[in-house]
């Protein structure tokens, strides 16, 4: 099993690098700097602060330098744009927000998704399995960015029981929103995925087999069917951490929670390299680790995977 | 947001089996098709929202970046649907003719969809039927590839890129076609590696036909099954893709206008009553996802007749 | 009072395409402790059979007729009245043994469970009688690899676990679905011998669903032939295989491969086998008939008994050849 995590880091790490140095040779060859705003900056000026932020450095160097920084110490430089705050400090703000409610949103779409799934396989064709699938079709032309104006229209304009945005240290008013908005379409893909899973475990014959003893439906669907049902949703969950981080921008930009996101957007806008590399970068090592996290639960499952 | 690869991939066996029993599936496939009702009226909706997309400037009064002055300001009783003043769909914040936008608007999403999904798919049906085929460490290289590009927040880089580079339709197909194509890839690899075995291509190996024949006039038309459901179902989501990015304001630039787009704005407006300016774009972007994922589903099960 | 009676039993299946009819009208009984074979080809409705009376059929199909194990009618049995007698009374092996048992779970799971359910005992309790079951079928150092998962075992040995784990309870009957059609020849042997001496041992009574009657001989007491979910003839294997009844039997006979004479081409039966959504009105083995006479595809030819044996054929039986 160590050995296993050992190879699949040391994927990891070089894919991390290539996304490191690939965003970084994509904000070298940006056409005008961060600092080439409507009104130019005299020279000297322009010069000095280059300077301080070592874009007067050859090429080479500014990537070693910021590569460096980020591996040996996490640092992912000054922002451009917030003076006197380095991108760490924005990130230590944005973080713990988004990470709260992608923490509730993952958890929402997994749960009502698997088990959503679930009762639809088992009763097939009853009223359940109909409002199952009819849910799952439903919330895949919802994506977050027709959710969120919708739940707001509904919950803060109509019916005045949510706030419409912000953050307040996470209290539960101001997370509803943001976690349903996320999670809907999540948790309709799951649905899905785990329906179909199911209703073609419980066509194989090791399932007849299970059946053919005697043991009670119970003790067939929990025991028997539902390893190899989990495998294509867990599959599933690593696009799904990708989506429902990219959509965190969105919940940002909508209900002002204060994520990354927010920052993310706002330093596009302003040419804020080294915070979207910063954000960039962060978003990537989540998912790659998110990604071995999953292999590894894969494996622990699935007794044919050899680790 | 991608379609479930699982699901996809009976297809091919089915389109396997059917060789070996010497069957038409095609045939077989569309007496099928056309017994799914779902699937038949989302097909006549889609010709509907295309007609719409194509001839609906044609109906309307204005062009769709004519900005009617008069109406800024005053959106809330001039700018409403009606059909006096031929504002169909009324107008945007701006005065300008939603119903024109909406037209213009759904031919672009359409367009990023259909022509994102044909990038996603040629690209990735080429790259994975030729890992399959040749098999071993040329395989195990490129796979690998594929491996860590899907580990890659593409996203975010698609928008560093669009902030980078300036927006444009191409930057946009160009970020979507990159995110797209490794599923594909990875399904095509997949199901070459069986067809590599069958006899028709052992025989054409055997005679010295060139590996990039053999790949393009053996294994592709193989594929051909599975492509076209993939395809079908990828429009839809990179139609949601587009929208994404354009909701950021990071799509097609103005006056040019996407569903994406249009439902952003809408969505900025209704807090002040003008349902309209979100309800008309987000029934056309409903009604074509809706569209696009059942005939998607019903080619599915059409192609791969099994219980789901 | 014989062990499972089956009587004018139906199993139908509803399908997109229509009404599929696996059996039709089937009647047979099978007693203590005897061996029958039900021989026929595939599709024609002896799993199905097997399925029906496990109360095992897909959930498109509905079985009616009689159906009684022991006395107890099957058919109008919930899942939850199967469940008491499954395993434990009547078990069931299947024709796939790489598919039968679940991948995702330990071979000593998944025989403990059986055990822990119908006799309620202990966990360790319950693995130890499955390390002496997996002996009793001949698994080389039982005891260490009953923790093993199924893929690490080879297709015969996957058979001999499923066969172990039919007889946990010691069940009175045993249906053995196709047990050795996807396996080796030499392996076929081995799980034929090790399924008659398991019978000799435990009395069981076995239901052998075959489609190679070179399995029946020297196993069944008696052997059924089916086509088109009826019975063609029926009697004691030894007069079945010396003197065929009917054509079809006398068909099948003569397509078993036969090492002693040289025969130069293989033969076989000509024709497809039936479409059993479409059966003719008459004897479903008429469209194939070598011998058939007018009235076969027409009217279907009535059950007839002679002392031991029973035969569905207008052809008198001096005429079958």
């Amino acid at each position: 099993m160590l050995s296993f995590v050992v190879r699949r880091l040391a994927v990891a790490i070089p894919t991390l690098l290539i996304l490191v140095i690939l965003s970084f040779i994509l904000m070298y060859a940006a056409p005008g700097g961060p600092f080439n705003s409507e009104r130019p900056l005299p020279p000297e000026v322009l010069a000095n602060i280059e300077a301080k932020y070592g874009l007067d450095q050859p090429f080479w160097k500014q990537i070693v330098n910021y590569v460096s920084g980020v591996v040996t110490s996490f640092d992912f430089g000054p922002s451009f744009q917030y003076k006197d705050r380095s991108v760490n400090d924005v990130i230590a703000q944005g973080f713990p927000v988004t990470l709260t409610y992608g923490f509730w949103s993952f958890v929402v779409a997994v749960t009502i998704g698997v088990s959503l799934g679930v009762a639809a396989a088992i009763k097939q064709n009853t009223w359940i399995d109909y409002f199952a699938v009819g849910i799952s079709i439903g919330a895949q032309v919802l994506p977050n960015f027709v959710m969120a104006p919708i739940l707001l229209l509904v919950f803060t304009l109509w019916l005045g029981w949510l706030p419409g945005g912000g953050w307040s240290g996470g209290q539960w008013q101001f997370l509803i929103m943001p976690v349903i908005a996320l999670s809907t379409s999540y948790m309709a893909s799951i649905a899905r995925i785990t329906r179909s899973s199911m209703l073609e475990v419980l066509n194989t014959n090791f399932i007849r087999t299970a059946q053919a003893k005697g043991l009670p439906m119970r003790r067939v669907i929990w025991r028997h069917a539902m390893k190899p049902t989990i495998l294509p949703v867990l599959s599933y969950l690593g696009p799904a951490f990708v989506g429902m981080i990219t959509g965190s921008v969105i919940i940002d930009v909508f209900f002002s929670t204060g994520g990354i996101g927010q920052f993310f957007v706002n330093s596009a806008f302003n040419r804020d390299y080294s915070v979207i590399m910063g954000i960039t970068i962060l978003v990537g090592t989540l998912t790659i680790l998110f990604n071995l996290v999953v292999d590894i639960l894969y494996a622990w499952i699935d007794p044919k995977i050899r680790y | 947001m991608l379609p479930n690869r699982a699901a996809v991939e009976g297809v091919a066996d089915q389109m396997a089996l059917a060789e070996v029993k010497g069957r038409s599936l095609w045939a077989d496939a569309r007496i099928r098709f056309f017994r799914n009702r779902a699937a038949v009226i989302s097909l006549v909706m889609l010709g509907l929202v295309a007609a719409f997309a194509l001839f609906g400037g044609m109906f309307a009064q204005y062009e769709p970046d004519f900005v009617n002055f008069s109406l800024i300001g005053s959106n809330a009783y001039l700018g409403v649907p009606s059909i006096e003043t031929g504002h169909y769909f009324g107008t945007d914040s701006n005065g300008r003719d939603l119903f024109a936008r909406t037209a213009m608007g759904t031919g672009i999403s359409l367009m990023v969809g259909v022509v994102g999904a044909l990038v996603a798919v040629i690209v990735g049906t080429l790259y994975g039927a030729t890992a399959g085929y040749y098999g071993g460490r040329v395989d195990g290289i490129m796979m690998r590839i594929v491996d860590v590009l899907m580990s890659i927040p593409f996203m975010f880089v698609l928008i560093l890129m669009l902030v980078i580079f300036g927006r444009s339709i191409f930057m946009l197909f160009l970020g979507i076609g990159l995110i797209s194509w490794l599923d594909m890839a990875r399904i095509a690899r997949g199901q070459t590696l069986t067809i590599k075995n069958k006899e028709f291509v052992e025989v054409a190996v055997a005679t010295g036909v060139r590996p990039s024949k053999i790949i393009l006039r053996h294994i592709v038309p193989n594929l051909l099954g599975i492509v076209i459901v993939y395809a079908t179902l990828l429009v839809p989501n990179m139609i949601i893709f587009e929208s994404f990015i354009s909701f950021l304001g990071l799509g097609v630039q103005e006056p040019a206008t996407s569903l994406g787009a249009l439902i952003n704005e809408g969505s900025r407006t209704m807090q002040f009553g003008y349902m309209w300016q979100i309800s008309f774009p987000l029934f056309f972007f409903v009604l074509t996802i809706f569209a696009f994922f059942f005939v998607g589903d019903g080619l599915r099960d059409a192609l791969d007749p099994k219980d789901r | 009072m014989p062990l499972l009676e089956i009587e004018d039993l139906m199993v139908t299946f509803t399908t997109a395409d229509g009404d599929v009819h696996a059996v039709n009208g089937l009647t047979f009984n099978i007693d203590k402790g005897e061996t029958l074979a039900i021989v026929g080809e595939s599709g024609s409705g002896k799993s199905q059979t097997a399925f029906a009376a496990m109360g095992l059929l897909a959930k498109n199909g509905r079985a009616t007729g009689v159906a009684r194990f022991d006395g107890k009618d099957l058919l109008s049995m919930s899942q939850r009245e199967f469940n008491k007698i499954r395993s434990k009374d009547m078990a069931m092996i299947f024709q796939d043994p790489m598919t039968s048992l679940n991948p995702y779970l330990r071979v000593s799971e998944q025989m403990a469970e059986v055990l822990m359910l119908h006799k309620g005992v202990s966990k360790s309790q319950a693995v130890t009688e499955a390390v002496h079951m997996l002996d009793a079928v001949r698994i080389p150092d039982a005891r260490a690899r009953v923790t093993m998962y199924p893929h690490e075992f080879s297709g015969g040995m996957r058979q001999r676990i499923m066969i172990a784990m039919s007889l946990l309870c010691q069940p009175r009957l045993l249906i053995a679905d196709e047990p050795t059609t996807a396996l080796d020849v030499t392996v076929q042997a081995q799980i034929m011998q090790l399924l008659g001496d398991i019978r000799q041992d435990f009395g069981t009574a076995v239901i052998l669903i075959t489609h190679d009657l070179g399995v029946v001989a020297g196993f069944c007491d008696r052997t059924l032939v089916m086509y088109g979910g009826q019975i063609m003839e029926e009697g004691t294997t030894d007069d079945i295989f010396a003197n065929p009844s009917h054509p079809y039997t006398s068909g099948l006979l003569k397509a078993v491969p036969r090492l002693d004479v040289d025969e130069g081409e293989l033969i076989t039966i000509a024709g497809e086998p039936p479409d059993m959504s479409n059966l003719p009105p008459g004897c479903p083995f008429s469209p194939r008939c070598a011998v058939q006479l007018d009235h076969c595809s027409a009217q279907r030819p009535p059950l007839e008994m002679t002392g031991d044996r029973r035969r569905s054929c207008h052809l008198p039986v001096q005429e079958v050849a």
